[in-house]
């Protein structure tokens, strides 16, 4: 009951003081690393290392399935591409491109193109090779207009959460999905918001341009095949009507889903403005 | 040091909370192995105000992040009531200098719970405890508050409480009123103890400030840089407030001055 009672005094311990200090064992205060542990501090030796993971995945996969006409291994692809590369198709076709590029000059296409390299409409011919006509092959092509979108910011955003935050997040005893899922995924946020918001974007374009160019999908037109048709039969107000849709969904989308999201969200805990 | 009282050694009974053993630390850049320590031991006991004192370069962040558990020792070991510490965990508690340690999404009062809920305590009573700690560093008023609609100090409070809130063994501050201005910075060293006072609770302090070293603690060790090894401990328990500018607390601070700066002359 006196121990309770009683303040906790912390002891007296005498005091001291070295006026020589002992050797250092370790020698020097910054030592050079060792080679390998410096080269693999390069991140592109690292990349190097998952490409060439990714290029043997790719062929046993090639390799295994055997059927060059739904999915060439990767020796072939390379084979291919040295082929094309050599009796100048690509480099011609990849001129036509980069003319229309820098004919276009509008700055705003031009980042576009660059961190949307693989059209996701390109991908179409592929999918219905791959999944035939109908929902599976527009889904493909929407996942992939969507999921580089997504994953670069969600990606951004994770890199951009402070030393700190995840330091007090560990010493909560926070560790493995628990962490990422109550600290990093919440102090991303902002980032993520915003790849959800260019990804919605490619997914609506891409999915209004995939009917526009291959038509019905499982019998039933959606507003590209409305535009379509309207054009064939040179209703040029019914294309407009269709266009004006597809803006007004996109306002509707942007103006009230993403704003309601963000007002109680990251507007709300100061992330944002 | 006339007034000093007779020291009491510690005796068996006492036992250290924390003892470090030799601790070399090593950190890697891109292309070099730094040594941040070399060979420090220093004990602490139940009730202390620890300071870790030196000038930038000495390490003294580093070894408080290995108390935490971020660090491992290449050298010796940490030991907390015996047990060697391997990784971060709720006993000890961290408390940091950046602002941006609250979780924004958060508001104060939820900041103070969650790491009480994410330990298993009910939500009823992770919320009373955190009201109650809330009081203790005078921020009832703000239970409901955003992070972000508050003042720099009061961040701190609410860190500080939310530390405090887990009844940790030891409490960690790494330079937690730098990035304050004077005043304030002068207000929440005596908040910090009057809760001290009132509570007793053992804290590890990081500072380049000797002022405030020898304010705030009652054991000072004194780190030389590059790499960090130990000058000195020091005791400063019989300093508070009412004795800063005073001749003593100064003769102290002078002390202090010439063992971190004055090479050539040695310390006595």
């Amino acid at each position: 009951m006196s121990q309770t009672a009683m303040k906790l005094e912390p002891v007296i311990r005498p005091e001291y003081v070295r006026t020589t200090l002992p050797p250092v064992k370790t020698g020097a205060v910054e030592a050079p690393l060792p080679f390998v542990q410096r080269m693999f501090a390069h991140a592109i030796v690292r990349r190097a290392l998952v490409l060439v993971a990714l290029a043997i995945v790719w062929e046993i996969y090639g390799r295994w399935l055997d059927n060059p006409l739904i999915f060439p291994s990767f020796t072939e692809t390379l084979r291919a591409l040295w082929d094309n590369i050599i009796n100048g198709r690509i480099p011609q076709r990849l001129g036509v491109s980069m003319r229309i590029l820098v004919i276009g000059t509008d700055l705003l296409s031009t980042l576009t193109a660059m961190f949307n390299p693989m059209p996701a409409i390109a991908l179409l011919p592929l999918a219905l090779l791959w999944f035939g006509l109908g929902v599976p092959s527009l889904i493909f092509v929407i996942v992939h207009s969507v999921l580089w979108a997504v994953a670069l910011n969600a990606h951004a955003g994770f890199l951009a959460v402070s030393e700190t935050q995840r330091m007090a997040g560990q010493t909560f005893g926070l560790r493995g999905l628990r962490f990422v899922v109550q600290i990093l995924i919440p102090a991303a946020f902002p980032s993520i918001l915003s790849g959800l918001k260019i990804g919605w974007a490619f997914a609506w374009r891409t999915l209004i341009a995939a009917e526009l160019v291959f038509g019905v999908s499982a019998g039933q037109g959606g507003l590209g095949w409305f535009i379509f048709e309207n054009r064939n039969l040179l209703e040029t107000p019914g294309v407009f009507a269709g266009l004006m849709t597809v803006m007004i969904v996109g306002l509707f989308i942007e103006g009230v889903i993403f704003q309601t999201i963000e007002r109680y969200t990251v507007r709300r805990w100061g992330m944002q403005r | 040091m006339k007034h000093m009282p007779t020291p009491q050694y510690p005796d068996a009974k006492v036992k250290p909370l924390l003892e470090v053993d030799g601790v070399t630390l090593q950190y890697k850049t891109r292309d070099h192995l730094v040594t941040a320590t070399s060979e420090v031991s220093f004990e602490i006991f139940p009730g202390d105000r620890f300071v870790l004192l030196g000038p930038s370069g000495c390490g003294k962040s580093t070894l408080l992040k290995a108390i935490a558990g971020f660090i491992r020792p290449t050298q010796g070991a940490i030991r907390l009531k015996g047990h060697e510490v391997t990784r971060p965990g709720p006993d000890r508690m961290m408390v940091f200098q950046e602002f941006d340690q609250l979780m924004p999404w958060k508001t104060v009062r939820q900041n103070v719970a969650f790491p009480l809920r994410a330990n298993g305590m009910s939500a009823g009573e992770a919320d009373a405890r955190a009201v109650d700690v809330l009081e203790k560093v005078n921020l009832t008023k703000f239970v409901d508050a955003y992070p972000h609609m508050l003042s720099g100090g009061m961040k701190q409070r609410v860190a500080i409480a939310r530390a405090m809130g887990m009844r940790p063994d030891m409490l960690l501050m790494d330079e937690p009123y730098a990035a304050l201005d004077a005043l304030t910075r002068r207000k929440m060293q005596q908040e910090l103890l009057d809760l001290w006072d009132d509570i007793r609770f053992t804290v590890v302090f990081v500072t380049h400030s000797i002022e405030e070293a020898v304010l705030i603690g009652n054991r000072i060790l004194v780190l030389s840089p590059h790499p960090g090894q130990v000058k000195a401990e020091l005791n400063s328990h019989h300093f508070d407030a009412s004795h800063q500018g005073g001749a003593e607390f100064q003769t102290l601070c002078g002390r202090i001055h010439t063992m971190l700066f004055d090479e050539t002359q040695p310390a006595h």
